[in-house]
């Protein structure tokens, strides 16, 4: 796959040999920059940055310009392309994957003027930002509606790379499946990428095969989706984005990834000057973490439930890990009604009890 | 671990499916190279089969002339790498890593108006009497069209080769082509059939990748198979049969791993990932050991360009 970063390189190349000669004319107006790991038409993760993207050119009209690079490979292809993008005058730069941390900060400190917002990293600087979602807000509550659909009482989930952040959404949706639903099972499959439809429609038939009638994914395509459309009585989720073209489907609600506010917020601070360092983790509340619509497939109780905890966390009388909590190895985690701190939610890299298998290393 | 939890019939279907594209892809490289030609290309091949038979598809709404658009976009493709290896006599080696990064490109270039769509879906074929056995029926009678079609593209590979004059020729090109040409015998028209054949193939493995196994399209989703169909032709030692049991045991142990993870078993799946590949490293010494390349069945002029002199 090293031929195809190389391929992949080169388009950024042209795409910012382009750039400049439309930047220089519009120098009064605020310049958005963005960096992409993937294709705007990927239907999940980069496409709902993009969708971020067309807000802020929407809620600004003609006081800002924005731009974007594309498939943007995860090393120093990435410092360049963000260089590149600070040198042809952007303000305000968001770079929105993880494998871009260091490069933003290497970046950063040439520019100490721009302004740069790194998605889901934790290294700050006096002019970079981080940002990230509370996904495992939203997982409690798919958790819940996949506890109260299964019959089989086997739930499927689709790993992608054994990081924090995926074991996080494990851990929440079987604890929230597990409370509705004490004798569900999870199977799980690592498939060690976020994007490989070949591998996730093969992970998902396999996990259809062995007993899994809800299929939970933290790949980004729609082929689990579709596999699960091809099995029958099956149902998944949306991941990163609705999904709706499977609505009359398998797929009964979704996680969205709404970064437009976060996105609209940050480049009016740019442009009023009151733009500061910060650090960002939102969930439902902000509605930085949306949960896309139930569909009729679930019963009105079973929705009714799911709609209701997704207030009560959105208005921060619930949280996601509340205690009592034990780890897998049947050590203590919470105690009863404690809740867990950011820190540990951060690096999580244990399964809760009643979780099945080790987090490969 | 529930080794009870997987369902080995239902894995024997699905293995099916999985090793299918890569069946395609490598059947048809078998028979590029039974005629001395050497085409890196299966993957840039696979992928442009995999845009254009899902183009095809969607705009027709035919899953048939989805495959048919398939095999005739890797055949077109092919032609570039025959124009630039048999006519202007390039590195083969060269042009087909070459044509690797094309097809990659190119694909993506046609692809973007194709991301998020639903391909119309690809029927079942429900063979009565067959499909009724109890057991076996269900899981060896009752795919779609393309999986039974691709091992009787290895059957008739099998016999044309082995029983039809033309199939002698064409290996006869492959094993000398001086002396094939010296009969002559017109050594670049049957490289070029040769290549466009592989190229049709690897269009079909392609397209069914994105019509069938995933169904939908998105960017690099062969992720390497073109590279395993390379692999599984010289594990086949150039034989026909042997590239449909390869395909099957690569195909196999990909969904294999997964039912595996699935079932708790607690083997880094990263070793039998790579085991396919060991596989065809150990093949390929026990049978080149001791003995002369010959041994391992592969063409003679397998590489080599050929310009007719005389």
């Amino acid at each position: 796959m090293k031929k195809r970063t190389l391929l992949k390189g080169a388009v950024a190349a042209l795409a910012l040999a382009a750039g400049p000669a439309l930047g220089e004319s519009h120098a009064e107006k605020t310049k958005v920059g963005f960096v992409y790991v993937g294709p705007v038409g990927d239907g999940g993760w980069t496409y709902e940055h993009d969708q971020g993207r067309k807000a802020v050119e929407a809620e600004f009209g003609d006081a800002v310009e924005t731009v974007y690079v594309e498939n943007v490979p995860e090393g120093p292809d990435a410092e360049r392309v963000i260089t590149q993008m600070a040198l042809d005058g952007a303000d305000l730069i968001f770079t929105t994957s993880f494998g871009y941390m260091d490069p933003t900060i290497n970046v950063a400190a040439k520019f100490p003027d721009v302004k740069f917002e790194h998605a889901t990293g934790y290294k700050t600087a006096p002019n970079v930002s981080v940002y990230s979602a509370r996904f495992y807000e939203g997982r409690a509550v798919q958790g819940t509606i996949a506890g109260r659909m299964t019959e089989s009482n086997v739930i499927g989930y689709i790993g992608s790379v054994p990081i924090p952040e995926v074991v996080r959404g494990i851990n929440s949706a079987f604890i929230h499946a597990k409370k509705v639903n004490p004798d569900v099972q999870f199977k799980i499959v690592w498939v060690y990428e976020w994007f490989n439809p070949a591998k996730e429609a093969d992970a998902a038939k396999v996990l259809i095969e062995q007993g899994a009638d809800v299929i939970l994914q933290h790949t980004d395509s729609t082929a689990p989706l579709a596999a699960a459309a091809e099995a029958g009585n099956v149902i998944g989720f949306g991941q990163a984005s609705d999904m709706a073209e499977y609505k009359d489907g398998p797929r009964v609600s979704s996680i969205i990834d709404n970064w437009a506010p976060y996105y609209i917020a940050r480049t009016k601070a740019v442009m009023d000057g009151t733009w500061e360092s910060t650090n960002t983790w939102d969930g439902i509340g902000p509605g930085m973490v949306g949960i896309g619509e139930i569909t009729d497939k679930v019963p009105a109780d079973v929705k009714a439930e799911a709609e209701a905890l997704q207030a009560s966390i959105a208005s921060g009388e619930y949280h996601a890990f509340t205690g009592p909590i034990k780890k897998q190895d049947g050590s203590d985690w919470l105690a009863e009604g404690e809740t867990a701190d950011d820190g540990t939610l951060a690096g999580m890299n244990f399964y809760v009890e009643g979780l099945e298998g080790e987090i490969p290393q | 671990m529930d080794l009870s939890s997987i369902n080995w019939l239902l894995l024997l279907a699905s293995l099916m499916v999985a090793a299918t594209p890569i069946l395609l892809a490598g059947i048809g490289e078998l028979v590029v190279e039974k005629a001395g030609v050497l085409n890196l290309g299966v993957e840039g091949m696979m992928i442009t089969g995999a845009i254009a038979g899902f183009a095809a598809a969607v705009e027709s709404g035919s899953p048939a002339l989805g495959f048919l658009g398939a095999a005739v976009a890797g055949a077109l493709l092919s032609m570039l790498f025959a124009v630039l290896t048999q006519f202007a006599l390039a590195n083969q080696v060269a042009s087909g890593l070459a044509l690797t990064l094309f097809g990659l490109g190119l694909s993506s270039l046609m692809g973007q108006g194709y991301v998020g769509l639903k391909p119309p879906s690809t029927p079942k074929l429900d063979i009565p009497l067959l499909s009724d056995i109890p057991v076996l029926g269900p899981v060896l009678f009752n795919h779609d069209l393309m999986v039974y079609v691709a091992i009787a593209i290895v059957a008739a590979t099998w016999a044309f080769l082995k029983y039809t004059r033309a199939g002698l020729t064409l290996r006869a090109v492959g094993e000398n082509h001086e002396a094939a040409h010296a009969l002559g015998y017109k050594v670049i028209a049957i490289r070029c059939a040769a290549i466009a054949f592989g190229g049709a193939c690897a269009g079909l493995g392609g397209a069914y990748l994105s019509l069938v196994r995933v169904p939908q399209w998105t960017e690099g989703m062969t992720s390497g198979a073109g590279w395993i169909a390379l692999a599984l032709v010289v594990f086949a030692s150039w034989r026909p049969w042997r590239v449909l049991i390869g395909a099957y045991l690569f195909g196999g142990i990909t969904v294999l791993q997964l039912n595996l993870q699935a079932a708790g078993l607690k083997v880094p799946v990263e070793y039998l990932s790579m085991s396919p590949y060991i596989i065809t490293i150990i093949v390929l010494v026990v049978m080149s050991s001791g003995r002369s390349r010959g041994a391992l069945g592969a063409p003679a002029s397998l590489g080599r360009t050929f310009h007719a002199t005389g």
